[in-house]
């Protein structure tokens, strides 16, 4: 490196070598999973393979179009873990059974609409708009599974579910962008309050009473949702989601204290009040004692077997198709880690944690470049999520937290998962094009004002002009955020 | 097909994997020099090392605001240092600097650090912020003995 080239280039064409190495990830594991039945090279599998080809090539071929400058390595990133995934679920399938498909075919949709975001939102400032609707649309989300008629009942102990016909849908998957909408939108208008208002109690700033209204609120949601919908894992997640996004917002350690204390506090009493939550403790603490292992309901069953089926597997796995992840209750969606884990061994299981390590890196370096708070806000959330999903699975799944219901994005089975995370995906690639794309740099002329009507509201309009050294200042100072 | 071509298939997609991870870190190591917008045509320590000429280019060091002095109002002559914290400005009890101006708001102005600068911004205040007798719409950068007019208040910035 002898000198640095600052003008963006779009380097779709990376984009495409990546992809195309990518799809053969997920293709050549579709392939290996049959090899030993005889069944490698089916109908079926062109079928399914040229599909999943078809869809990131289009999706490719829609960000050169629509999204030039996004980062280059988010989409084969996602492509492959979502190969991967079809591949494992398709393997796991008994005869009879059409997870594989099913799967394939909510891919299909998934990435339809993403696309459809990436096409139609063109910026993703507008989202800003929706703070408050947003706001509204995650609350109606997630009481929508405990309405009757549309509920579709406790399912495995929880109640996350809706039901329209025979297809069953989490609402709680798409409340967690809409919440991270809310939560960057509302944190980058009110953020200079927060703040700057407050006591100081020893070395640390408490924020006033009634800044802390949204953290409450939050925090209350998350206690609602474990209580009434009995999911540990998404009460995790709004919650992990909110403190992050507030820390971020202010880089103040306060919200941290606060927010952990919380978090003890509700964990504690959930431990104690709840039964769903003390099993899942006891089922982690006790794992390989026989009486929890045994046990019909909550036993330890599950995370034993996974960590057998991972012991089995060893350093290099027994190859695609060769173990048998099979025994493991639910092994295509809460521990299809565990199933990587026995066939491709811990070697390729580091391998799908760095992807996820590649791709939320991918979302915090888009959240640095971009130039508005609101979209630095959005793209830490939503990149967080992400990997606070995978800590929490793939941290259940290997016994280092308690099991709880997440789904591992992109591979586990689930339509609802798999939609919400592509939209993800579509929202961080937007986020990075602006991140990564040429600032207009042009000064604002003497005596011109940016016309308030016109400028979207988070812009800077143009980039503020610094008198005195007549540097454009990329990093507009009244929408920064500190990082 | 045969246990050996199904070992070699095996161990072939761990490979392609790991081929994978390591084209996408080589595709992003372009992007991974931290800091690369702010040093945009500016030569890095290494560079310089290499080409001495480059250096003379380098601007000279600004002397850096130590602290806030009120020069006029009733609160004349107070002084504040500066530290890496934000400053809040107003009638409010939570100020750093509590005015006691009529014409102030409770929370009038904020005066933060960025980079090695400073910047004034206005927090809706009624009677407005002036930075050398211009009406602030927008945070701009507080350069040392520049006046910033808040109410009957004027502070500036000392080295």
């Amino acid at each position: 490196m002898t000198s640095i080239d600052p003008t963006p280039r779009p380097r779709r064409n990376v984009e495409l070598v990546l992809l195309v190495l990518a799809l053969a990830v997920g293709i050549g594991a579709n392939a290996l999973v049959g090899v030993d039945q005889q069944k490698a090279f089916d109908t079926d599998f062109w079928f399914q393979s040229s599909l999943l080809a078809a869809a990131a090539l289009a999706f490719h071929i829609v960000l050169r179009l629509r999204a030039k400058y996004a980062d280059p390595v988010i989409l084969p990133l996602v492509v492959a873990l979502n190969g991967l995934g079809l591949a494992m679920i398709h393997r796991l399938d008994r005869v009879g059974e059409d997870t594989g498909n099913n799967q394939l075919r909510w891919t299909l949709v998934a990435m339809a609409v993403s696309i459809a975001v990436i096409w139609f939102l063109k910026d993703h400032r507008i989202l800003r708009r929706f703070t408050y609707i947003s706001l509204a649309a995650s609350a109606f989300l997630l009481i929508l599974p405990l309405v009757p008629g549309i509920s579709a009942g406790e399912i495995l102990g929880a109640r996350v579910w809706i039901k329209f016909g025979s297809m069953t849908f989490q609402p709680g998957e798409i409340a967690k962008i809409t919440l991270a909408i809310f939560f960057a939108g509302y944190l980058s208008s009110n953020r200079d309050l927060i703040l700057l208002a407050g006591r100081k109690v020893g070395p640390i700033q408490f924020p006033r009473f009634k800044d802390m209204g949204p953290m409450i609120a939050a925090w209350l949601v998350s206690i609602g949702v474990l209580i009434f919908q009995r999911d540990l894992g998404s009460s995790i997640l709004f919650f992990g989601l909110f403190l992050v996004m507030i820390y971020v917002a202010t880089s103040r350690i306060s919200w941290v204290i606060i927010g952990v204390g919380l978090i003890a506090a509700g964990g504690f009493v959930a431990s104690r009040v709840f039964s769903h939550v003390a099993l899942r403790i006891d089922g982690w603490i006790n794992a390989f004692t026989d009486e929890v292992y045994g046990r019909a309901f909550g036993g330890s069953l599950q995370i034993v077997e996974g960590l057998f089926g991972m012991a089995n597997g060893g350093l290099v796995g027994t190859g695609l198709g060769q173990g048998r992840p099979n025994l493991v209750p639910f092994a295509n969606s809460d521990m299809i880690i565990a199933s990587f884990g026995e066939e491709l061994g811990l070697i390729g299981l580091f391998a799908i944690v760095l992807m996820y390590l590649l791709l939320f890196t991918r979302g915090f370096r888009a959240a640095l470049g971009t130039r508005d708070a609101f979209g630095k806000l959005l793209a830490t959330g939503l990149s967080f999520a992400i990997a606070l999903q995978c800590f929490v699975v793939i941290g259940g799944v290997t016994r280092l937290i308690p099991l709880t219901g997440l789904t591992t994005p992109f591979l586990a089975a689930g339509g609802s998962s798999l939609l919400a995370n592509w939209i993800i995906v579509g929202l961080l690639l937007m986020i990075s094009h602006t991140a990564r794309g040429p600032v207009d740099t042009t000064p604002l002329a003497p005596g011109e004002e940016p016309d308030p009507q016109k400028v979207l509201p988070v812009m800077p309009s143009k980039p503020a002009t610094v008198p005195g050294t007549g540097r454009n200042s990329p990093d507009a100072p009244t929408e920064a955020v500190k990082l | 097909m045969s246990e050996l071509t199904i070992t070699a298939l095996r161990f072939g997609f761990l490979l392609l994997l790991w081929v994978l991870i390591f084209s996408i870190v080589a595709a992003m190591r372009r992007d991974l020099m931290i800091g690369r917008k702010a040093a945009a045509g500016a030569p890095t320590a290494r560079q310089v090392r290499k080409n001495p000429a480059l250096a003379e280019k380098a601007a000279p060091v600004r002397q850096q605001p130590r602290q806030l002095v009120v020069t006029e109002g009733p609160l004349k002559g107070t002084t504040i240092p500066l530290a890496a914290s934000p400053i809040l400005l107003g009638r409010a009890q939570e100020a750093t600097l509590v005015l006691e101006d009529d014409y102030a708001s409770g929370r009038h102005a904020r005066l933060f650090p960025q980079g090695s600068r400073w910047f004034i911004e206005d927090l809706g205040s009624t009677n407005g912020t002036y930075l050398a007798d211009q009406q602030l719409t927008r945070a701009l950068p507080v350069e040392l003995g520049v006046p910033v007019r808040i109410g009957k208040t004027v502070i500036e910035l000392r080295p």
